[in-house]
């Protein structure tokens, strides 16, 4: 029964994976680029909410119902400000100023924070867990599992049945035609990062309760959800779903083997598809 | 009541001076057309009209109000519609999602999805297909259709009929009287002059970015526009055989 | 140089500059007179010459593979780290470790083939996280050897008998050596035919192909050109500091730093990273006192630069003053017909392919 126990870890692994990759996914469908901060900004939600947690009154869900539209608005803002002036000055602008936005964060969470390990006191949720015959299933991990499903469809919809989202891939397609129709090219791409930033923020919670954390945290998570959106298939988000799935199993395997070859495991998983399925496992533009 | 004023514009591509002194004007009802060899920066100038190419000197004014530095998504919903030169396609869009982006910050009016749909039937059948599979006459229709959609108080075409098969063509230009009647004005750009003479009240015929001749079609001999056109500087003998 | 003799004018396609005699004197002085230095100076002031010495081969490497090959990574520090384990292998089988510089250059040139095989498949920003992915497998891998110290790392044999000036001084020299062969190696490089390559490439990939440019293979030279750079970069690292930690050496902190000075010297120019090592070296002893406000600084910087001064500080005084030591790019000289033969130089009229 090992064997069925970790592939229920490995799932709900993967469920987390996935939820960190929608964001990353969003934003390369639309924008076609890749958020180097993503997984320290995953990391800076998880602080905001220890920190609210601790120095007010406010419970748990309020908190998080906090912490998400903030992060969206900081997207929202980041796109406008930021991301919008070196989009326009080219790829290499980009991905040097989310590069440079990655090291202000963690250390600026280094130099808030100092080097030690929180993890976010879910209550019962942190440690629950319910018997299913002889497998456990942690709550915590079904809740993650649930919501990456949820948060993936949800931007899978948005841009086909929504009219912002069908916006969002006319300009994606042709910015300059599109705002022949009205549309404002960086509010929309603000939205695509609003929408980015928020599932990475819930994310971050949700890994912030699953393990302990600290500053330095963000490239492994920025990493697994790229290899996530890379083993299933760049531009689906279905594929990102599965490509976490699979890196969470491969992890939990190899970690039932060796412990000390997990994080090894995973890479060499991506590698392998990269060398023998480079268009993923469900290649499909979604966005 | 002047509904499009543009005055003394000048439009820059970097050192090229793509438009130069240029002025018009479209009063609500018209049908106005831009004649012009290839070059000679008809679509730099309705792209600046547009708002897509900020000019580098004159204004553009619309019922009177200055829109001469107003992005083009703004633009738009001040009364102005472009259907860009190649129709421009949403290509991972569907046709009714292409559609529908009209509609995104359209004015009220009595253009919607379903009005353009009675217009094109066929587009009903379609309406799922993606736009790439289409035809180019029916590239164009979905472009038109997208741009009414907006209820435009003036609806700029860039080359109407380029592309087209005679048939099509014909079609479309027997398109612009109902445009006409639901109180859009119309600009087109045209290098097919005895279309553009058959339905405009004014043409203004473009020759390196100077407007070289303009007036209403019955005032122009084919001479002198033939000369226009092509920029020469006697008829005499010249009978290049253009249009149909 | 070919003249097109079909124009009104004379135009003919030369070497944008002779072959910068005075900037090659000016830099072998420069050489020379560094290379005095530990005879005048104390270990103190050569041992940080050491880390700039470092930051500019990184620095040049990584200008050579993202300015001029178009390939953004964010994973050099895995040849930063395999070049420092190399010379600790050779030196565990009781080579000089001095010697084994040559070798750990020469092993990360070899481990480049397979991964870029593997790189290659992705593109652009992909491109960058990939080669991430990549540096941390070579951590990973390498802490699995406990003859190579596993995860805590392991100090150098064979240098402890050593007299420490001696010793730092040839560290010193050694550094200095690299760091000039380097330079004048990217010069080489970018002036013969992979530099146009790669410039045509940069201009129009798919017309570069067409064309018959052998666009994989500059590239590919290119990014084991690169590998080789950073190994002997971390080789000297290891030297250095004596012992070697997995962590420190694969940090993604190296590629940051590399990242951080190309953009502030100017990217896409041979000088950029010259400069921009000058730059960040009097940054880093100015803030190093702050810890990681330090870093902070450094990342605001690099965002500001990145979407304010995109060409760099070179890039704009060498549009401003049009001043160049290592001209790669080429001029069309134009000049009427009136008497004057096209050899004779005018002021320049326009300078074709030498900026991103
Ligand atoms: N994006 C552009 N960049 C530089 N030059 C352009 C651009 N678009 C058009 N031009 C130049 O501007 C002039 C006018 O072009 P255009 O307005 O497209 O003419 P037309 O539509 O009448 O054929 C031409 O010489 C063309 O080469
Ligand atoms: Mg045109």
């Amino acid at each position: 029964m090992d064997f069925v126990n970790t592939l229920v870890q490995g799932v709900m692994l993967g469920g987390l994976y996935a939820l960190f990759a929608a964001g990353l996914s969003l934003m390369f469908g639309v924008m076609r680029m890749v958020n180097l901060a993503h997984g320290d900004l995953a990391v800076a939600a998880a602080y905001l909410v220890v920190v609210l947690l601790g120095s007010s009154f406010l419970p748990l869900w309020l908190v998080i119902l906090i912490a998400l539209p903030l992060f969206a608005l900081i997207g929202y803002a980041t796109q406008r400000g930021l991301f919008s002036r070196s989009l326009k000055a080219g790829p290499l602008s980009t991905l040097l100023v989310t590069f440079g936005l990655s090291i202000i964060v963690q250390n600026g969470l280094l130099q808030a924070f100092s080097a030690d390990t929180r993890t976010i006191d879910f209550g019962a949720l942190n440690t629950g867990a319910f018997r299913l015959g002889p497998i456990s299933v942690s709550y915590l991990g079904l809740l993650t599992l649930a919501l990456a499903v949820a948060v993936i469809a949800g931007v899978q919809l948005f841009p086909s049945r929504t009219r912002t989202g069908r916006m969002m891939r006319a300009v994606s397609d042709d910015a300059d035609t599109a705002s022949l129709v009205g549309a404002n090219s960086r509010h929309l791409y603000a939205i695509a990062t609003a929408i980015a930033f928020g599932t990475v923020a819930l994310a971050g919670i949700m890994s912030g309760a699953r393990s302990s954390f600290d500053p330095s945290m963000g490239p492994a998570q920025l990493i697994f959800a790229f290899e996530a959106v890379v083993i299933g298939g760049l531009g689906s988000l279905g594929g990102t779903l599965a490509g976490g799935a699979v890196l969470g199993l491969t992890q939990a395997f190899a970690a039932q083997i060796d412990p000390s070859s997990t994080l090894l495991a995973g890479h060499l998983v991506f590698l392998a598809v990269l060398a023998f399925r480079p268009q993923g496992l469900i290649p499909q533009r979604a966005v | 009541m002047t509904l499009l004023e543009v005055q003394g514009l000048d439009v820059h591509h970097g050192q090229l001076h793509a438009v130069r002194d240029f002025s018009l004007a479209v009063d609500a009802g018209q049908t106005v057309a831009v004649i012009g060899a290839n070059g000679a920066g008809k679509s730099t100038l309705m792209r600046a009209i547009a708002g897509s190419h900020s000019p580098t000197r004159g204004s553009i004014t619309i019922n009177g109000a200055d829109v001469t530095r107003m992005p083009a998504h703004q633009r738009m919903r001040a009364g102005i519609c472009l259907v860009p030169e190649g129709r421009r396609l949403f290509k991972s869009l569907t046709v009714e999602e292409n559609l529908d982006t009209g509609a995104y910050r359209a004015a009220a009016g009595p253009w919607n999805v379903d009005a353009v749909m009675e217009l094109f039937p066929w587009m009903r059948e379609r309406a799922n297909q993606n736009s790439a599979s289409l035809s180019g006459g029916q590239q164009q229709a979905v472009a038109i259709g997208r741009a009414l959609i907006g209820n435009p108080k003036i609806l700029l075409i860039d080359e109407l009929s380029l592309g087209l098969a005679p048939a099509v063509v014909k079609q479309m230009y027997a398109l612009l009287p109902d445009i006409v009647a639901s109180g859009t004005a119309v600009l087109v750009v045209e290098q097919d002059v005895s279309q553009a003479l058959a339905a405009a009240d004014t043409v203004h015929c473009l020759l390196e970015g100077r407007d070289v001749l303009s007036g209403k079609p019955a005032d122009l001999s084919r001479a002198r526009i033939e000369q226009a056109y092509f920029g020469l500087t006697s008829a005499s003998g010249q009978t290049v055989g253009k249009g149909h | 140089m070919t003249t097109l003799e079909h124009l009104p004018f004379h135009a003919a396609v030369v070497r944008s500059g002779k072959a910068p005699k005075a900037t090659g004197g000016l830099l072998a002085a420069a050489v020379v007179i560094l290379a005095a230095l530990p005879y005048v100076a104390f270990t103190g002031a050569t041992s940080a010459m050491v880390t700039f010495f470092v930051l500019l081969i990184m620095a040049s490497m990584w200008n050579l593979l993202a300015g001029f090959g178009g390939m953004v990574s964010v994973g050099q520090q895995a040849y930063v780290g395999v070049g420092a384990y190399t010379v600790l292998a050779f030196a565990n089988l009781g080579m000089h470790p001095f010697l084994a510089l040559p070798l750990a250059a020469l092993t990360c040139a070899v481990f480049a083939i397979p991964t870029s095989w593997l790189a290659f498949r992705l593109r652009g920003d992909y491109f960058a996280v990939g080669t991430w992915v990549i540096a941390e497998v070579y951590r990973l891998v390498i802490i699995r050897f406990d003859s190579l110290g596993g995860a805590n790392g392991k100090s150098l044999p064979g240098l402890s008998g050593m007299d420490p000036v001696l010793r730092g001084a040839l560290t010193y020299w050694a550094a200095l050596a690299i760091a000039a062969l380097t330079v004048t190696g990217c010069y080489l490089l970018m002036r013969g035919r992979t530099g146009l390559a790669l410039t045509a490439v940069r201009d129009d990939e798919t017309a570069a192909r067409a064309n018959g440019v052998g666009v994989t293979w500059s590239k590919r030279l290119v990014y084991l050109v690169s590998a080789a750079g950073c190994g002997a970069a971390g080789g000297i690292l290891i030297i250095d500091s004596l012992s070697v930690q997995p962590n420190a050496i694969f940090s993604v902190q190296w590629s940051a730093y590399m990242i951080f000075i190309v953009i502030l010297g100017g990217i896409g120019y041979l000088e950029g990273p010259l400069l921009g090592a000058i730059v960040f070296f009097v940054l880093q002893q100015l803030l190093a006192g702050y810890g990681s406000w330090y870093l902070i600084i450094l990342g605001l910087i690099g965002v500001a630069g990145a979407v304010w001064l995109p060409h760099g500080l070179w890039g704009t005084i060498t549009r401003t003053t049009g001043l160049q030591l290592f001209p790669v790019g080429y001029l069309l000289r134009t000049e009427p017909v009136t008497g004057k033969t096209a050899g004779k130089t005018t002021s320049p009229k326009r300078r074709i392919g030498s900026s991103t």
